[in-house]
């Protein structure tokens, strides 16, 4: 199971509280997909939701705020301190946004504020691209681990440069890295942890879905296939036609 | 038997009234409606099928009951259904929404309310909508008010009532009152848009309520400019003319909500509540009416009570 900041955690499947239809219809898909990590965003409620932190609180399962909404390095800073007084934790997932369109991350700003925040003893989830220089300033910051997208936030594409994401993947061997956002199906899920991602966040894919809760399990799947199916090694692919059974030699009858 | 509810919201006046019409002696605490209660500021859509798109069944089965209820009480129900449309990118959403909804059929939305550009829409011909400010003054001049209460109590409070019902939350929604002439749109139309969704319920006389945020907050202070720049882009993608429009009112409040968003009648101690109805104010608070009457007057137990 994946490690973060030296704590284990259960699953490799993370999950988003936001869009659900209701609060409970949100306790029975983290149920359903026994997620180990909630994220929770202060920025949207920050008018008293004190009651929704309250019950996302009463999940059990260990929570990760974010800076959602943060357009520039000194709010999404901001912001973070906020969550780590309201939530008593120092894990802060690190969204910068920079396009209004796409929420593409700002990458700059994103490395601005991650090297604020680390230096402030925050334990930071940044949300990035998948470009290896960008990634390689986050480490720099002292981000110990790296979230990069997979498609835009909420687009449901799947992973967008699978590619750029192996690249990624191959470049830091030892550093734990999710997958977040654009996953829409249970298979964007699994091939991003066939990849050799330690673990992928999932929210409108399950808050969204007609069955949140069937998702949610459906997710749950896909994700431990496809960290069985990374540890035991794929085969390698090929581009000409190898028979499991021997032709040659068949009896003529 | 005598009735005392403590409320004078959607709720408490609903069941005030239904109570009053089966002959119970009945009388209402509470001042009379004004923009403390949350109906004051609601859309008043009587639309149980497009909220059948993310609510529960029992949402669309006892809403069904609401526009001939207040239309018996005397309140102008505008039976003129809902229009459901998408911008041109996200006509997915629209074919989404159709397959999780019922009672609908594909329109051409210029040919329903030619006000509107050409495009696809769905046209939910048995909904209704009201006027909430309306509605409610039509109700509270039908019920007496009282400062004291008398025999059985009936607690409507809303969110108010959180000193007692502990899983009560505030799901906040803020709405902006616009003015314009140029627009003549005569049903309810909703914009489904992944990031802003929009309604928009003509108020007549060219006004309109453009609505609504939720927003997982009890805070009841104004409008964020978030919340009234994401309601007027909506609606000026809608409808371009609408940027023309004038701005009357800014709304917010706390809607009352249990953690699966339905409402409950729940006895606590020798009080009986009736709460959490969420978004569902106008909607469901005749069938909550009904059922608290039954329960009162025959013994039912209401199919939503704990």
């Amino acid at each position: 199971m994946p490690v973060f900041y030296g704590e284990e955690l259960g699953s490799a499947l993370m999950l988003g509280t936001a869009g659900y239809p209701s609060p409970a219809v949100l306790e029975r898909a983290f149920r359903a997909s026994g997620a180990g990590v909630a994220t929770v965003s202060l920025r949207r409620e920050a008018g008293g939701g004190q009651d929704f932190w309250a019950l996302v609180q009463g999940l059990g399962v260990r929570l990760l705020p974010n800076t959602a909404g943060c357009h520039g390095a000194r709010e999404a800073v901001t912001t973070a301190q906020m969550a780590r007084e309201v939530f008593g934790t120092d894990w802060i997932k690190l969204e910068v946004i920079g396009h209004a369109d796409t929420l593409q991350p700002d990458v700059f700003g994103l490395v601005e504020a991650a090297r604020i925040l680390c230096a402030e003893g925050f334990r930071v989830f940044p949300y990035c691209t998948e470009d290896l220089i960008v990634c390689e300033r986050l480490l720099e910051a002292g981000c110990e681990v790296l979230m990069p997208w997979g498609a835009p936030i909420g687009s449901g594409i799947g992973l967008n440069n699978p590619f750029g994401l192996r690249a990624l993947r191959a470049a830091f061997p030892g550093v734990p890295m999710v997958v977040d956002a654009g996953i829409g199906l249970p298979s964007h899920a699994a091939a991003a942890m066939e990849m050799g991602y330690d673990a992928v966040l999932v929210n409108s894919a399950v808050a969204r879905a007609g069955d949140p809760a069937a998702m949610a399990g459906a997710m749950a799947d896909a994700v431990q296939a496809g960290r069985a199916a990374y540890l035991a090694d794929p085969m390698e692919r090929t581009d000409m036609a190898v028979a499991s059974t021997p032709v040659l030699g068949r009896a003529f009858l | 038997m005598r009735v005392t509810v403590i409320g004078a919201g959607v709720a408490g006046l609903c069941v005030a009234t239904e109570l009053h019409r089966r002959g119970v002696e009945v009388a209402v605490i509470g001042t009379p409606p004004g923009p403390d209660a949350c109906s004051w500021w609601a859309g008043g859509m009587l639309a149980p099928d497009c909220e059948g798109e993310s609510a529960e069944e029992p949402v669309v089965r006892l809403g069904h009951e609401a526009a001939d209820w207040w239309q018996a009480r005397g309140v102008r129900v505008h039976r003129r259904g809902t229009l459901v449309v998408s911008l041109q990118r996200d006509a997915a959403a629209l074919a989404r929404f159709a397959r999780r909804s019922a009672g609908h059929r594909e329109v051409d939305a210029a040919e329903v309310e030619p006000a509107l550009p050409q495009r696809r829409g769905l046209l939910f011909e048995g909904e209704a909508h009201l006027a909430p400010r309306e509605a409610l003054a039509v109700l509270a001049a039908g019920v007496e008010f009282v400062r004291e209460a008398k025999g059985q109590v009936i607690d409507c409070r809303g969110l108010a009532a959180r000193d007692v019902l502990a899983d009560l939350r505030g799901v906040r929604g803020e709405t902006v009152l616009i003015h314009c002439a140029e627009v003549a749109i005569s049903r309810p139309v909703r914009l489904l848009h992944p990031r802003m969704p929009l309604y928009l319920v003509p108020r007549g006389e060219g006004v309109f309520l453009l609505g609504a945020t939720s927003v997982e907050s009890d805070g009841r202070g104004p409008p964020t400019v978030r919340a009234v720049l994401e309601l007027l882009s909506a609606a000026f993608a809608l409808h371009p003319a609408l940027a023309e429009a004038e701005v009357l009112e800014l709304g917010a409040d706390a809607r009352p909500a249990f953690p699966d968003n339905l409402p409950r009648i729940r006895r606590v101690g020798g009080v009986l509540h009736v709460n959490g109805l969420y978004r569902h104010g106008f909607l469901l608070a005749p069938a909550l009416a009904r059922m608290v009457a039954d329960h009162l007057l025959l013994g039912i137990e209401p199919e939503v009570m704990e």
